[in-house]
């Protein structure tokens, strides 16, 4: 009150403004003498960190950086020798930044280095860095760990195709003479079921996938959780939600015949292992214990209850043009 | 002649350094670091900088008037480097023995103001206008509690010789200096010299004359509480807007020359000029010791040590100025001349005239 009415009158607010710009100044030179020290580069996760609350808060960023947390999420590494081109990351990805070419192998090609057999090549492992949301879904679905997001995130470019990081090794010829090797694969596969059908033993199931190519890849994707990397306890709830939504509303076209292939090359099924469901899958278990890794959604693919998850697909987006209408 | 010689080579070097200080200034009032990249702690950023700037092209805008346009960056500098000529430096350098120096300094700096409406205007651009609106429209109004404040330290010296000012205020002084100015303590302070000769101390009034004298040299010198012809948020250049390269590095020269010039003035005016702080105690003779012979080397070490000193004190003051208080309004900036500053560089001018009165 008493402010207020000095600040009125004329000598009051001479006073007034007086008072202020002193504080002002001295407020400024506070900042000027404590610019002798400098805060140190520490993380926030540092008991330190809020210990300094004067000098300098600058750092000379090139030359010195804030160490990244270690849940920090920025740029995606893949480490081909690992991967399994599973393509779950593809997937998942809400933004669709990765895109993967696939050509299957007709028989292992390598290990990773946690033992899980490789059995399709990545003849394109592109991730664009520039539609990334860094969400880190893919590196929780992720089921050999070979996609991780690392610390690095100065990484601006001139031009935005350089966002797109190829992670493929192939040459153009590799992936030629894989593409051969399939073919000639295929080609053999199917002569020897021409064979076995022109001799009378009907063998139904390969038959039956190879034409339908919907029942691969229809699963509840919920398992997935697994908790393979550091990012994902905030994220679960969420990555579940997304993969069941995916899963429901995409009838994926693509995918099956890929899927298909790895049925009639033979490696497949070996797939089926433990799955919280009692789907029977009986048949064809050759080698159980090969797929620990990537188990899950494989399994699904034979039991029939696909079919019944497929019609879920609904056609959402019509409602909203009679609200427009309403508005206007 | 000598003036001419040592201010020009100093002019240039001191905006070079002026620069880069601000900037550092900036950066530690903002708790940043600055210019940290060309040279060691980024000594070399300004001529780093002077060197690009050089290199620009020349571009004289289409509508522009391209006479003007081009005279006009050289009027302003004229008009402030010649304000040096009359400063002097130490006892022994004068500068121009001009009877009546501060007149002549306000005069001829007040056509600053006309540079800068030249460059405005021929600009042909609505910023540019503007600011050269403003700036006349301030600078004219600012010039009142200016010269009213200059008048007040001309009153207690009695005389318009910048040099003949210095002398007094220090303890080369021909006629006697007594404590606070006041004959009848009987303590005369001539032999002490120091501080206590400085005008600010000879006559205490005209300390807060000192302050307006300040703040309506920041206005004069477009500097940051008052810098609307410039304004960069607002008008993104102000009258500099259209200017290119070298022309626009002249007017930037003329705007520090600017701020070294009324800090040199205020130095000479109210804070001693080239005497020194330090009075002799007994038989301590600081004064004597920091003081040199007039005319030899000493003397003019001693002398562009000290005034230089205070004149970078002040353009430090400035700097801080400039990085603690924001820009003010158009009326604003109207409203504190004329209803503050000048009334009451009205009334210490009439109390100092009393003050002097007891000095004789």
């Amino acid at each position: 009150m008493k402010t207020s009415m000095r600040h009125n009158s004329y000598l009051g607010s001479i006073g007034n403004g007086t008072r202020s710009m002193w504080t002002g100044l001295k407020l400024a030179f506070r900042h000027l003498f404590a610019a002798t020290e400098r805060r140190e580069s520490m993380g926030v996760e540092h008991e330190d960190y809020f210990r300094q609350q004067t000098g300098i808060v600058t750092l000379q960023y090139p030359y010195e950086s804030l160490p990244v947390p270690d849940n920090g999420r920025y740029r995606l590494h893949n480490e081909i020798d690992d991967c399994i081109v599973c393509d779950k990351c593809a997937k998942i990805c809400p933004v669709d930044c990765i895109e993967i070419e696939p050509i299957r192998a007709p028989e292992e090609i390598g290990r990773t280095s946690d033992d899980t057999p490789k059995r399709i090549h990545a003849a394109r492992f592109d991730i664009d860095m520039a539609k990334c949301c860094f969400c880190g879904l893919c590196t929780t679905v992720c089921p050999t760990e070979c996609l991780t997001m690392t610390k690095a995130y100065d990484f601006s470019e001139f031009d935005v195709k350089d966002h797109t990081y190829a992670f493929a090794e192939m040459t153009p010829l590799e992936i030629l003479e894989a593409r051969q090797k399939l073919e000639e694969a295929e080609k053999a596969k199917a002569a020897a079921k021409a064979q076995k059908e022109a001799t009378g033993d009907t063998t139904p199931k390969p038959l039956t996938e190879g034409t339908k190519p919907k029942p691969a890849f229809r699963p509840k994707v919920k398992p997935v959780a697994k908790p393979t990397e550091h990012t994902e306890d905030d994220d679960d709830p969420k990555a579940k939600a997304l993969a069941l939504m995916k899963a429901k509303a995409k009838p994926v076209l693509p995918k099956p015949q890929q899927e298909n292939k790895d049925a009639t090359a033979g490696s497949p099924r070996p797939k089926p292992v433990i799955k919280a469901k009692p789907v029977i899958k009986a048949a064809p278990e050759e080698k159980p214990d090969a797929g620990k890794d990537t188990p899950e959604e494989k399994k699904a693919e034979a039991s029939g209850a696909p079919k019944k998850a497929k019609p879920v697909y609904r056609p959402k987006p019509v409602t909203r043009k009679p609200k427009n209408d309403g508005d206007r | 002649m000598y003036t001419f010689l040592f201010y020009l080579p100093f002019l240039l070097l001191f905006v070079v350094f002026a620069v880069y200080a601000e900037r550092k200034v900036a950066a530690f009032v903002q708790d940043r670091m600055g210019p940290m990249e060309v040279g060691y702690y980024g000594l070399l950023q300004t001529i780093a900088d002077l060197l690009k700037m050089l290199q620009k092209e020349d571009v004289v805008p289409m509508a522009a008037d391209r006479r003007l346009f081009q005279f006009a960056p050289l009027l302003i500098f004229a008009a402030v480097f010649t304000g040096f000529a009359v400063l002097p430096v130490t006892a022994g350098i004068a500068g121009a023995g001009a009877e009546s120096g501060v007149y002549f300094l306000l005069a001829i700096v007040s056509l600053d103001v006309l540079g800068i409406l030249i460059a405005g205007w021929s600009s042909n651009n609505k910023f540019a206008l503007f600011g050269a609106m403003r700036s006349i429209a301030q600078m004219i109004s600012y010039e009142v509690p200016l010269g009213l404040s200059v008048i007040g330290a001309i009153m207690i010296c009695q005389t318009l010789d910048l040099q003949e000012m210095s002398y007094q205020q220090g303890i080369f002084s021909d006629s006697p200096n007594y404590l606070l100015g006041i004959k009848a303590t009987g303590i005369e302070t001539t032999q002490v010299g120091g501080l206590l000769t400085w005008n600010i101390f000879r006559a205490p009034f005209l300390l807060p004359l000192f302050v307006i004298f300040f703040i309506a040299s920041l206005a004069e010198a477009n500097r940051t509480p008052f810098d609307l012809p410039e304004s960069e948020s607002e008008l993104i250049g102000g009258f500099h807007t259209e200017y290119p390269g070298f022309r626009w590095g002249i007017i930037m020269l003329s705007e520090y020359g600017m701020m070294l010039l009324v800090s040199i003035l205020a130095a000479i005016l109210f804070l001693g000029s080239w005497n020194t702080p330090l009075p002799n105690i007994g038989t301590l003779a600081l004064a004597d010791w920091t003081s040199g012979t007039p005319g030899a080397a000493s003397g003019h070490l001693w002398g562009a040590f000290w005034l230089f000193g205070k004149t970078f004190l002040l353009i430090f003051m400035q700097m801080m100025a400039r990085w603690t208080y924001p820009r003010l309004r158009v009326d604003q900036l109207m409203n504190f001349s004329w209803k503050y500053l000048t009334p009451l560089s009205i009334l210490l001018l009439l109390i100092n005239g009393l003050w002097r009165m007891l000095m004789i």
